[in-house]
């Protein structure tokens, strides 16, 4: 079925092919190689959409990316909004309908691949038109890396909408021969249906390539549907060619209303004639193309309306083909309700329009000049020059890295174009140190025809009475001449300042037809240069990407890496549920059936505390410190002695920062006069060896010790509780693990069956306690000897959870969770671990600092609830005095917050942990903590609420 | 060597890697005794009692014996061996270098290898990893500690048609990098099961 | 992503580097003799340069060297980078 506005023949799309797809409900056709703008207007349909703010009628205004008007809602083959018909590519089974203005997020996942892929070139070209393409053919012959990406869906750039010729041949033979050579060559890497969005620091840039929705059906499902490739190159070549710029008038945005280069396109790339009679309304020569091409396929063309008072030398041909040329005259506004009916002309002279007359047509195609795609050299923090000859911003300096080259730098004719593409990478070679081919031919273009000087006309008077409220220079903001006016009477000046005020280039297109045409009528309203005024900044996206695309492969499993241990295998089988320790996934509880964490994690405290439970607690950091000065950079980094630390015994240790403030605590082994093992907290593994290796870098060198990283290397099994020398000594016979022959913080070197395990007397309980400590490949058969030997014993595995609870009931802070960077050790009642003996150590002087001596600093005490029952909210503040159960006033007096809090087994009641302001002097009296609204009361004790004396650890 | 039972962390991946075709052929390489050095100073002192001249070029690595000798900074290196246990290369190492101020840490299971091979190789890793890769610059011999996904890496370049990686992380994100691995291999299954 | 040189690996993209402030401030020889203030000053006070700034950087997805270089504050560009044992640089 050929649909009622297409050409009989030509064209680039197949039309050996009908597609079906639907729109606003209504089924239509098209052919594969149409967008859904060009389908549309096949099928005799201009207008798409209505305008956000006003409502009114929109249409296709342009042929690509610069379209302000035609926005569509995708529903099939999945919800996407705010899509330009005119870059959407027809596929079968596509559906979409118009948009008042805004779109509608899918409510269904989607369930697309998205991904990035990281790609090095020496040039990267951007944009596949004639300078495009000549400088691609250039790079790629040098033997050079090369990337040529562009937007559309074939190569070609603007010679897709024209009639071009080279070597006496069409131009779009050239192009295929083009494109073919750069296929054989082995280092070019050339994408279509690929827009550079984004030009970055040190020749990095981001573009999106749109790879499977042309497919329609049958896009593969594991081939990723758009990707952005970062692309990395050492010299780029910007030939982005130009966007066609319209002239503002009363109701210029009537559907029917459309760039004359647009137009063009319709006709020669996709077949299609958007109009039956035209009008075009110029103030350059570029739009006789198309009054002379549409005229040729069949359109009659009312009149050609040029603004400049000798017209142009071309309207003698257009005469020829009798087409009407009325020089000296604008389109001061259009007459029609969903589509255009009339061009309303009048005479201009000297910036003053005469009387109107009515001029049929139910297509008005605009050119008010053209504008160079500026939009990647301006990322680059490019400088903009404005080019009065042409009333457009062009690029005013040369960038290291970056050149700009064809229609994108001004140049506006075809030979122009690919000597410039040509000229600029061979520039690119040069300055990196590439020779260019013996043979880098291009083709004879035809001698250009020097046209005449173009008019440079942001808008028409507004005759029609609206005073401007009908001129639109933001067609997707709604946003007219008179609120650019009224931004201007408001005393804005700023370009940035105006587009802010008026919303104008914050749209969907980013003001590719707007923004110039802004600065040029904000200048006017001034009466300055527009050199002055300026463009508002260029940034990143070109054109829109989804968020998708960006995120790519980084979600769902892949979204955050889940770091486990060599047992976390075990941990699933056994029921954990897991808990996030940073990237680390580590089993909470083991809960049984029909427990909950609260009746899991009681019963898991119980076993420890009255018979022998196990923890994976591979998750500790673990530095292996070496060289003869280990021990002096150890006591340098903690705070308490390190070096007298005796091989064969392990300390704990607190470390701070200058500042004095806690950052991290743990244990020392010392396996050798010159070597250490230090134990840092899970999360704070990475940061203390990076801490380590600072200070030995940048302020000790002189130093002779290493720093390695150890955790994996080394999984950890605390066995602990009453029973856990049995087990033990049952799975090591080797070692005689009496109290006496292996005491508190000692540890000992064993085998087993050969392969080496450490064990230490470390406990975070306060229960007689063994680490193992033995190679991860060997971890599920060590911890299932040590389960073995313990069932008799009813050994429990137990979870962080339980971990927890146990290390707060004998007052041991979490660093991160009972500390927030604001805690010194004598807060968290450790003066014991502050040396007093050393000279220096990180962090001692600011302890004497005046804020360190208040009293009322917080401090780490033990919470009681009165009632026995309440487990206070970890955050939950605490208020200094309450009358009658009520809170006081604001501001309440806080004195301090709950930093851990658990129900205890052993206490049988819960119990919290807090930094208190002179929470020590406080131990005994009576708190209040707001519990949902409630005040509870909460008796202040010692930090240590279970087996104070110490009496346990030996068993 | 022991008798223990020992288990590797990607044996649950096996099934998957060798479902991939021959153009990405992923498989986790065989534990070996992997040896951190640290030396302040290289000459020849080093290179006898080692019995390999640790490279000093950096991004670079070199074979040493049947093990590999990778340069992973201007006083740090890693020393793999398969035909030592891990206590036994860790020994050796340290009783040449302590004497030279340097020092030796047994790393073996800090990390895990995994052996990336085929035409596709370098797609495959060019999906996360932002180093140039082209054969040009990352011949045999290269190496290179980046990010490969989310995951820190080292990159050891086994062929100079880049056709050939090694991939070193570290051991509880192996998990992760296989998944990344197999999804990021995806494409070039020509019969996808995910 | 801007690329940052480090001083052994070469060029690498900005997110495998660590920020560590500026340069040559080094550990106070005898903290204890120092007063509050000036202990203060070493602790919390740092340079806020318009321009070129001496700065310590770390390569810490990478060979995990600190180095330090000169970088403008105003343009993000990094003039030079060099090794903590190269002789100090004169800021401006």
């Amino acid at each position: 079925m050929t649909s009622s506005s297409r050409t009989p023949e030509g064209g680039r799309v197949d039309r050996a092919t009908t597609v079906e797809f639907t729109f606003d409900g209504q089924t239509l056709t098209g052919h594969p190689g149409d967008t859904l703008a060009s389908a549309l207007l096949a099928n005799g349909r201009h207008q798409v959409a209505t305008s956000i703010k006003l409502g009114r009628p929109r249409g296709i205004a342009a042929a690509w990316a610069e379209d302000p008007g035609g926005l569509v809602q995708i529903e099939e083959p999945f919800p996407e909004p705010m899509l330009l018909a005119t870059t959407v590519e027809l596929a079968d089974g596509l559906a979409a309908s118009g948009l008042p203005g805004q779109g509608r997020l899918a409510d269904v996942p989607d369930s697309a691949r998205y991904d990035a892929v990281h790609h090095h070139v020496d040039v990267l070209v951007v944009g596949a038109g004639p300078a495009g393409l000549a400088a691609a053919l250039t790079a790629a012959r040098s033997g050079a890396r090369v990337a040529l990406v562009d937007e559309q869906s074939e190569a070609g750039g603007s010679l897709l909408g024209g009639t071009d010729r080279l070597d006496d041949a069409p131009a779009l033979q050239w192009v295929a021969a083009a494109v073919a050579e750069l296929a054989a060559a082995p280092e070019v890497l050339h994408l279509q249906r690929t827009t550079a969005f984004g030009s970055y620091d040190d020749g990095f840039v981001l573009a999106l390539e749109r790879r499977t929705d042309h497919l329609g059906a049958a896009a593969p499902k594991h081939v990723s549907r758009q990707r952005v490739w970062r692309l990395r190159a050492r010299s780029i070549v910007v030939a982005t060619g130009a966007h066609e710029r319209p002239v503002v008038f009363a109701d210029n945005d009537r559907p029917g209303t459309m760039l004359a280069g647009a137009a063009r396109t319709f006709l020669h790339r996709y077949g299609v004639l958007p109009g039956r009679e035209a009008v075009v309304f110029t103030t350059n020569d570029s739009a006789y193309d198309a009054a002379l091409d549409l005229s040729r396929a069949g359109v009659r063309v009312q009149a050609v309306v040029d603004a400049r008072p000798e017209g142009s030398p071309r309207r003698a041909e257009c005469e020829r083909a009798g087409i009407r040329v009325l020089s000296g005259a604008v389109v001061t506004g259009t007459r029609g309700v969903e589509r255009v009916t009339h061009a309303l002309v009048a005479p201009f002279a000297d910036g003053e329009v005469g009387a109107s007359s009515a001029i049929a047509c139910d297509l008005l195609l605009v050119s008010g000049g053209w504008n160079p795609a500026v939009h990647l050299f301006s990322q680059s923090r490019g400088r903009l020059r404005y080019d009065e000859g042409l009333g457009a911003f062009v690029p005013g300096e040369e960038l290291d890295g970056l050149a700009v080259a064809g229609s994108a730098a001004g140049l506006f004719d075809l030979a122009g174009c690919l000597a410039d593409g040509q000229r600029v990478a061979r520039a690119a070679l040069a300055a990196l140190g590439v020779a260019p081919a013996a043979d880098d031919r291009l083709p004879t273009a035809p001698e250009p025809v020097v046209p005449a000087a173009p008019l440079v006309l942001w808008r028409v008077p507004d005759t029609s009475g609206a005073e401007g409220t009908t001129s639109f220079v933001d067609l997707q903001r709604d946003a007219t001449v008179a609120d650019v006016a009224r931004a201007i009477g408001a005393g804005l000046r700023s370009i940035e300042h105006v587009k802010r005020y008026t919303t104008i280039g914050t749209a969907h297109d980013q003001g590719k037809t707007s923004g110039v045409l802004t600065s040029g009528i904000v200048a006017e309203l001034l009466g300055v240069p527009v050199q002055d005024t300026g463009t508002t900044t260029f940034r990143p996206p070109y054109t829109p990407v989804a968020f998708a695309a960006l995120a790519g492969r980084d979600r769902g499993r892949l979204f955050d890496p889940e770091r486990v241990t060599a047992l976390h295998d075990w941990h699933v089988a056994a029921g954990a549920v897991f808990e996030d320790v940073g990237q680390w996934k580590r089993p909470r509880h083991y809960p049984r059936p029909g427990e909950d964490m609260e009746a899991a994690v009681l019963r898991e405290c119980a076993a420890v505390r009255t018979g022998v439970g196990i923890l994976d607690g591979s998750t500790l950091g673990k530095i292996d410190v070496q060289g003869p000065d280990a021990a002096v950079l150890l006591d340098r980094l903690y705070t308490n002695l390190m070096s007298s630390l005796k091989v064969g015994s392990v300390r704990y240790g607190v470390m701070c920062g200058v500042d004095g403030m806690v950052i991290d605590d743990g244990t020392v082994l010392r396996l050798a006069e010159d070597r250490f093992l230090v134990l840092t907290t899970t999360g704070g593994a990475a940061k203390v060896l990076d801490w380590m290796e600072e200070w030995v870098q940048t302020e000790w060198p002189d130093l002779r010790v290493h720093c390695t990283s150890v955790t994996e290397q080394w999984v950890t099994f605390p066995v602990v509780g009453p029973r856990s020398r049995d087990v033990v000594g049952a799975v090591f016979p080797g070692v005689d693990v009496s109290a006496e022959a292996f005491p508190f913080m000692t540890w000992r070197d064993t085998t087993l069956e050969g392969v080496p395990v450490r064990l230490a007397r470390i406990s975070f309980s306060g229960e007689l306690a063994f680490e193992v400590y033995v190679n991860p490949w060997y971890a599920v058969a060590v911890w299932e000897r040590l389960l073995e030997a313990g069932r008799p014993y009813g050994i429990t595995p137990y979870g962080t959870e339980t971990m927890h609870v146990l290390r707060a009931e004998k007052g041991y802070p979490i660093i991160g969770q009972d500390t927030d960077g604001t805690v010194t050790p004598h807060d968290l009642g450790m003066a014991w671990a502050v040396s007093k003996k050393k000279p220096d150590f990180i962090g001692k002087r600011s302890f004497s600092r005046q804020a360190n001596q208040d009293p009322l600093r917080k401090q780490l005490v033990g919470l009681l609830p009165v009632d026995r029952q309440t487990v206070l909210p970890e955050g939950s503040q605490i208020v200094e005095f309450a009358a009658d159960g009520e809170l006081p006033p604001p501001p309440v007096p806080m004195l301090g917050h709950v930093t851990s809090s658990y129900r205890s087994a052993e206490l049988a009641r819960p119990f919290a942990l807090a930094l208190v302001k002179g929470g020590r002097e406080r131990i005994g009296e009576t708190v209040h903590v707001p519990v949902h609204g409630t005040l509870v009361p909460v008796e202040v004790t010692g930090s240590v609420l279970v087996d104070p004396e110490g009496a346990r650890r030996d068993g | 060597m022991a008798e223990l039972l020992r288990t590797h962390p990607l044996e649950a991946w096996t099934a998957a890697f060798e479902r991939l075709p021959d153009t990405v052929r992923i498989a986790a390489e065989p534990y070996v005794a992997m040896v951190d050095v640290r030396l302040g100073t290289v000459g020849p002192g080093a290179s006898t009692a080692l019995g390999v001249d640790l490279p000093t070029a950096p991004n670079t690595w070199v074979p040493a014996g049947a093990g590999r000798a990778v340069w992973l900074g201007p006083d740090e290196w890693l020393l793999t061996s398969p035909t030592e246990a891990p206590e036994e290369l860790e020994g050796r190492v340290r009783a040449a270098v302590v004497g030279l101020g340097g020092s030796a840490t047994d790393v073996s299971a800090q990390r895990i290898g995994l052996r990336l091979a085929g035409a596709r190789v370098r797609d495959v890793l060019a999906r996360g990893c932002s180093i140039d890769l082209h054969p040009r610059v990352f011949g045999r011999g290269s190496s290179a500690q980046t990010t490969l996904g989310q995951a820190g890496v080292v990159l050891l370049a086994l062929s100079d048609a880049g056709d050939d990686v090694a991939v070193l992380v570290r051991s509880s994100f192996a998990g992760y990098l296989a998944d990344w691995l197999l999804d990021a291999a995806l494409e070039f299954t020509t019969t996808p099961d995910r | 992503m801007q690329l940052i040189a480090c001083p052994w690996c070469g060029p690498r993209e900005e997110v495998e580097f660590s920020y560590g402030g500026q340069a040559h401030v080094p550990y106070p020889d005898s903290p204890a003799e120092l007063s509050d203030e000036q202990w203060a000053h070493y602790v919390f006070h740092r340079d806020n340069t318009r321009g070129r700034f001496a700065e310590r950087w770390n390569h810490s997805a990478g060979c995990r060297r600190w180095f330090n270089a000169i970088r403008d504050t105003a343009t993000y560009r990094f003039e030079r980078v060099y090794r903590l044992d190269d002789p100090k640089s004169v800021t401006p």
